[in-house]
């Protein structure tokens, strides 16, 4: 026996193993039809508040401001500007895929056209220095689309 | 308003990025003792305790139950309140309430985390909603800094401005035996540090670290026999309004200005500038320093980069901010909003050591959670 294994000053650390644990996330009428959009019509769909006429993007069913149900849906298109940016330079641990993200990567917030919300994406420029808040972007479509956030490929200044 | 309410103890560990030598009910029951030492009470004064942290951290999720040995709340009252980055704060506000609510004397309030054991980052995403933005969310840093990246664009304010806010935190700090990060830092050693998300840098922000703290709420009636200054609750508040991240209005700060705001009114506080003589305020990033001054009406839109510049915030300025050394100092998330409250309420007991403002009969502190929630709480020397 080593003198450190008879030691009784050891600091032991256990680590919870290779952990698999899946979420299956439910998306709702409002978020489904959101996404079908992306994968059918290539195209981003809002919904408008009757009550005070916010337009919201990704929609929802209830306005948290008026506590009203929302059936109003607005076609945004794919063009917008970017309202805020960061480019991500630090890698961690993506919590959906436990290994860490490619980077550099940039993360914006896009204020589609006639939007009062922003929907967040990343921009295929990872340059800040190239980047600017107020540019106008547009969405960049996948061919093979599933019906996720990840039908938009990137955004694009335009 | 409730039955009167006074802080009367405060405890906190050493705060440092790995601390193996205790586990968390350990960690805990380390900052317990400290404030019931602290206060000259014994555990059968407390009767009723509220505790807290993100579970994420740890992958523990009935902290409530799993911490009763360290946290002394055998048979006792005790609940979890978690509210991410801000819990600390909510900690506060529930002691807080439950001691005004007249239904308990004595109450303590225990925020901690172990950031060591868990990548934070990771942890801090699943904040995000995981169908629409998660994957775009950038971590604990990615809103903070997009938000800065607008505000430059918007009052052509620079990273030089933000790197004064970590060079007077950090340095404050080096008067706080508690801190974990204590180092002399100079603007150019921030500029020169690693990018982390553009444009906030390594010394813009705040570390992880493994820390627990307690607080003591008591009722008029027992809080002047058990400390000789309590610190009393003038006013706390709360808001929030997050639905998805990309409904934040960056320009408006809302739910920042409607919590500033109700705090001001309840305390009476016109001016908070003039009339405030201390704030530990949850900036988690040098960026938050400069831009959230101005949405808590302590100076116009775009007119904090001068303020700091002339060192209005400084320790011997008009309005020290962070003599702990903030959040860019020490960020045990569960308990780093609670120490801010343990902070102002040590201002305010005149026992804040060598880290002690002159003369503090009004503190401020501050909440910030990762999806924009807000918290505030006012303390003064005086009965409400």
């Amino acid at each position: 026996m080593n003198e450190k294994e008879g030691s009784d000053r050891e600091l032991l650390e256990i680590t919870s193993g290779e952990a698999e644990h899946v979420y299956y996330w439910h998306c709702g009428h409002y978020v489904s039809k959101f996404l079908l959009g992306l994968r059918d019509k290539k195209t981003i769909l809002g919904i408008k508040c009757s009550r005070c006429g916010r337009v919201y993007v990704p929609p929802r069913e209830v306005c948290g401001r008026c506590f009203a149900t929302m059936n109003e849906w607005v076609d945004l298109g794919t063009e917008g500007t970017i309202y805020a940016f960061t480019v991500v330079k630090l890698p961690y641990i993506d919590p959906n895929t436990g290994k860490p993200i490619k980077v550099p990567r940039t993360d914006i917030y896009v204020k589609l056209e006639g939007a009062d919300t922003c929907l967040m994406h990343w921009l295929d420029e990872t340059d800040e220095k190239k980047i600017s808040v107020g540019a106008k972007v547009r969405a960049v479509f996948k061919e093979h689309r599933r019906g996720t956030i990840h039908d938009i490929e990137c955004f694009t200044q335009i | 308003m409730g039955t009167r309410t006074a802080i009367v103890g405060v405890g906190q560990t050493y705060h440092t990025s790995k601390r193996k030598d205790v586990n968390g009910q350990e960690l805990i029951n380390e900052a317990v003792r400290r404030a019931l030492e602290d206060a000259d009470l014994t555990l059968k004064d407390i009767d009723a305790i509220v505790i807290g942290n993100m579970d994420h951290f740890e992958a523990i999720n009935c902290v409530d139950c799993w911490s009763v040995d360290g946290s002394g709340a055998f048979m006792k009252p005790i609940m979890k309140v978690t509210t991410g980055g801000s819990t600390g704060g909510t900690l506060g506000s529930c002691a807080y309430y439950h001691v005004a609510s007249g239904l308990f004397d004595v109450v303590m309030a225990i925020g901690w985390e172990k950031n060591s054991e868990s990548d934070t980052q990771a942890a801090i995403s699943t904040c995000a909603d995981p169908i629409l933005e998660r994957d775009f969310f950038g971590g604990a840093i990615g809103p903070n800094a997009a938000e800065y990246a607008m505000y430059m664009k918007q009052y052509g304010a620079s990273e030089e401005d933000a790197a004064m806010v970590a060079v007077r935190d950090h340095n404050n700090a080096l008067n706080n035996p508690y801190a974990h990060l204590r180092k002399h830092i100079t603007v150019e050693d921030v500029m020169n540090s690693p990018v982390l998300c553009w444009p906030i840098k390594l010394l813009d922000s705040c570390p992880r670290s493994d820390g627990a703290c307690a607080v003591i709420y008591a009722a008029e009636g027992r809080a002047e026999k058990i400390a000789s200054r309590p610190a009393w609750v003038h006013a706390s508040a709360v808001s929030h309004d997050y639905v998805y991240f990309g409904d934040y209005d960056w320009e408006a700060m809302p739910t920042l200005e409607a919590t500033a705001s109700r705090v001001y009114k309840r305390a009476g506080i016109v001016n908070p500038l003039k009339e405030i003589d201390v704030m530990e305020l949850y900036l988690p990033f040098s960026t938050c320093g400069v831009i959230w001054m101005e949405h808590m009406w302590v100076c116009g839109r775009g007119e904090s980069p001068r303020l700091i510049r002339e060192g209005v915030f400084d320790m011997d300025g008009e309005l020290p901010v962070n003599p702990s050394g903030g959040v860019l100092s020490t960020n045990p998330i569960g308990a780093t909003a609670l120490i801010r409250i343990g902070e102002a309420a040590l201002q305010i007991m005149n026992k804040a050591g060598s880290r002690q403002v002159p003369n503090v009969n009004t503190a401020m502190a501050t909440a910030f959670g990762s999806c924009y929630w807000f918290e505030a709480t006012i303390l003064r020397s005086g009965k409400p």
